[in-house]
């Protein structure tokens, strides 16, 4: 390598998707979908858009609290796969958001740092903060990804082709987050003494966040009608199977636990979060804010 | 013993690479040992300054770059720790010798990130002067550190322009974010400047180093380079440094600087600079957290050996 | 002025004496070490790209889809546990090498390594 080179290339233009990142940046443009395709015939626009964050919600808000492990994870081959998963996760966020900000007149940004709490559309197992405790990291990544996964394989022949793009590539994503997140479960569950007990009480302390999992709202209902979304409802068995798969092999027992109530009916995707949400957002938008008016 | 002693003499005079199973001289094996582990120190401590930044990040996109540039430094750390253990220390054992400050790491690293600006000097500024050290350990004697540092070398170069984009953008953006590059350029500076460490031209160890091919520059000759660099590049961005002595020398074809604070490095290096006892306490803190799941991971792994061998 | 800093220890100037070693005794356990192999396209043989620590091989094969090929499809992988593998010596005349010690990442230990002498 000639040593003059590093600096030389500082002149030349700087491109963003430049693939001499190690591991990428899950940029928008791989999507391989036109952000401003027209809406499918029959579909509510903002039903549309507002679908699109419920599922960009997810992500975004889950990736961020993912990237709370960098420099935190038990092992450094575990920030690699972390980080991973986090950037899988936001790379996935940026198109919904980019798509429902199209529908709305706004855009990625826009949408994911001058939102306030209750429009954001999120299920509450994203908000929550593992606290740092990797068993609650796992235990939230196996639900998630089994749930996630559960949605991305039927929404590959979604009628929105944006939709279907972010599946299409998510499902090997999620495919890979899943399996991540078995393995540690059986790791855990089926490892010391210790670790059996922690990852017990991390699903022990997750398990009432699930049944948001499946709760269909209007939005989705409708959609489901004009082949745009997934009835999370229709989910369930499967990702009920996998759970039950995973936890009977990591010698773990499934919770018996009732879900977290619901203010009058409504939960995240009608924009009532736990209180969570706000201290990630806080932080999430607290540079965007400072500096309404301008470019980073 | 001389036999062997000559043919690694001779292999690093054909400028040949010494490989893991050759013989060499304990004094070269410990002298990399403390190069590569400190190397591999700096790049998982100087995941935090920038980690400050991720869950702030004022764009998703700028979200994106910097988490794939946190993880490439943990990537950065473990090609090294891969390559100190050729020489027959443990990265646990080496991670154990970090956060009980018996081996150190970069000095910048214990400067605190302040504004959003400084995740783009640090790009700048101290990637670029972490290339201007590293680059010319791509040709380091040792095979493993060598080709470790080739890999490293090749995302180094792009985390300095991602770095140097974002402060682009921010010179071109609001009178706030102009003001906030050139507090932070005013703060990086002359830390950067000392990366490189005191003039060694006269030192001992720094000729043997060179000898041996470990070392191919002195300190002096790398800070010359990466003054001679960044002036140009600072004029680009509309942004001075903080030393009145910074002047071209027309009869050197260089830029003469003044001299950093050595006491200021020194106290850095010894622990108390403005981040020491925070940096330590993080890594120590995530590593102890961390204990209970590689003992977890350990367990399960012996227990399916078991039920595979009944 | 100083002797004890190199510039070229990478991200910065570190100290090159006064600096504690190791002697490969960790006080923990730690993760065995896994050597990395990677084909990159059909066509091409496995090279050797890397090493990582890894509990059991399926972790190791998780983790270098991860960290050498972020998880690039196509892409072929072996991990060696890198005490399984046995190799020639180029310099089989090396009296520190125990006769059967021919495993070429075994990462010797064999000296004891005295801490904090100065100027070596």
């Amino acid at each position: 390598m000639n040593e003059q080179n590093a600096y030389q290339s500082l002149a030349e233009t700087t491109d963003h998707d430049d693939p001499r990142w190690a591991f990428g940046t899950g940029i928008v443009e791989e999507a391989g979908a036109e952000i401003t395709s027209p809406v499918p015939d029959g579909v509510d626009p903002a039903d549309l858009a507002a679908y699109c964050l419920m599922l960009g919600d997810d992500a975004l808000v889950y990736s961020h609290r993912l990237s709370e492990w960098v420099s935190n994870a038990p092992e450094l081959e575990e920030e690699v796969a972390l980080a991973n998963t986090a950037l899988d996760l936001l790379g996935q966020a940026r198109v919904l958001l980019a798509r429902a900000g199209h529908l709305t007149g706004g855009d990625e940004d826009s949408l994911a740092y001058r939102r306030t709490d209750a429009e954001f559309r999120n299920v509450a197992l994203a908000e929550l903060s593992d606290g740092l405790d990797f068993a609650r990291c796992v235990g939230r990544m196996l639900i998630f990804s089994s749930w996630r996964l559960a949605l991305l394989h039927r929404l590959l022949g979604s009628a929105d082709p944006v939709i279907a793009a972010v599946a299409g590539k998510g499902v090997k994503e999620l495919t890979y987050h899943r399996d991540y997140a078995a393995r540690w479960t059986l790791r855990l569950g089926d490892g010391t003494d210790e670790s059996h007990v922690r990852m017990q009480a991390a699903l022990d302390a997750l398990w009432p966040y699930v049944g948001e999992l499946f709760r269909t709202s209007d939005e989705e209902r409708r959609l489901v009608g004009a082949g745009v979304a997934v009835d999370p409802a229709q989910t369930r068995e499967e990702v009920d199977a996998v759970l039950d798969q995973v936890l009977a092999q990591a010698t773990l027992t499934r919770p018996d636990k009732p879900s977290i109530g619901t203010i009058g009916g409504r939960s995240g995707r009608q924009g009532v979060h736990t209180e969570h949400l706000g201290h990630a957002l806080a932080e999430m938008q607290s540079l965007a804010r400072q500096h309404p008016d301008t470019q980073w | 013993m001389d036999d062997m002693e000559a043919r690694f003499d001779a292999t690093i005079a054909a400028d040949q690479r010494i490989e893991p199973r050759d013989w060499m001289p304990e004094a070269y094996r410990r002298t990399l040992i403390r190069q590569i582990a400190q190397h591999a120190h700096s790049e998982i401590i100087g995941m935090q300054p920038e980690g400050n930044w991720i869950l702030r990040a004022p764009t998703l996109r700028r979200k994106a770059i910097l988490l794939a540039k946190v993880q490439d430094e943990a990537g950065h750390g473990m090609y090294l720790y891969a390559a100190a253990e050729t020489l027959g220390v443990d990265r646990e054992e080496l991670t154990e010798k970090l956060i009980e400050s018996k081996q150190k790491y970069s000095s910048i690293f214990n400067y605190p990130t302040l504004s959003y600006a400084d995740i783009g000097v640090i790009g700048w500024l101290v990637d670029g002067a972490a290339i201007c050290n590293q680059v010319p350990l791509c040709r380091c004697s040792y095979g493993p550190y060598a080709r470790a540092m080739i890999r490293i070398c090749k995302e180094e170069s792009f985390h300095q322009r991602q770095g140097y984009e974002l402060l682009l953008a921010m010179v071109n953006g609001t009178d706030a974010q102009r003001e906030m590059v050139q507090e932070s350029v005013n703060r990086w500076w002359w830390p950067s400047l000392m990366m490189f460490g005191p003039p060694d031209d006269d030192s001992p160890n720094s000729a043997q180093s060179m000898k041996w091919g470990i070392k191919r520059h002195t300190n002096d000759e790398l800070r010359q380079r990466f003054v001679d660099m960044s002036v140009p590049q600072a004029q680009a961005l509309g942004v001075t440094f903080p030393d009145p002595a910074l002047a071209w020398n027309p009869e050197r074809q260089s830029y003469d600087y003044g001299e950093p604070d050595w006491d200021e490095f020194k106290a850095v290096i010894a622990g108390s600079g403005p981040a020491n006892a925070q940096r330590v306490a993080h890594r120590r803190a995530a590593h102890e957290n961390g204990a209970w799941v590689r003992e977890a991971a350990q367990a399960y792994a012996d227990k399916q050996k078991a039920r595979v061998a009944a | 002025m100083s002797d004890g800093f190199t510039a070229e220890g990478g991200h910065g100037a570190v100290p090159t004496a006064g600096v504690e070693t190791g002697e490969g005794k960790p006080k923990r356990r730690s993760w065995p070490l896994y050597e990395v192999f990677v084909r990159g396209k059909r066509g091409l043989n496995h090279v050797h790209v890397g090493s990582l620590h890894a509990a059991d091989d399926e972790m190791a094969l998780h983790n270098a889809r991860d960290v050498y090929t972020r998880r690039n499809e196509g892409v072929s992988i072996w991990v060696v546990k890198a005490d399984d593998i046995r190799a020639s010596s180029p310099d089989e005349k090396d009296a520190f090498f125990d006769p059967a010690g021919d495993k070429v990442y075994r990462h010797p230990t064999f000296y004891a390594i005295p801490e904090d002498v100065p100027h070596l």
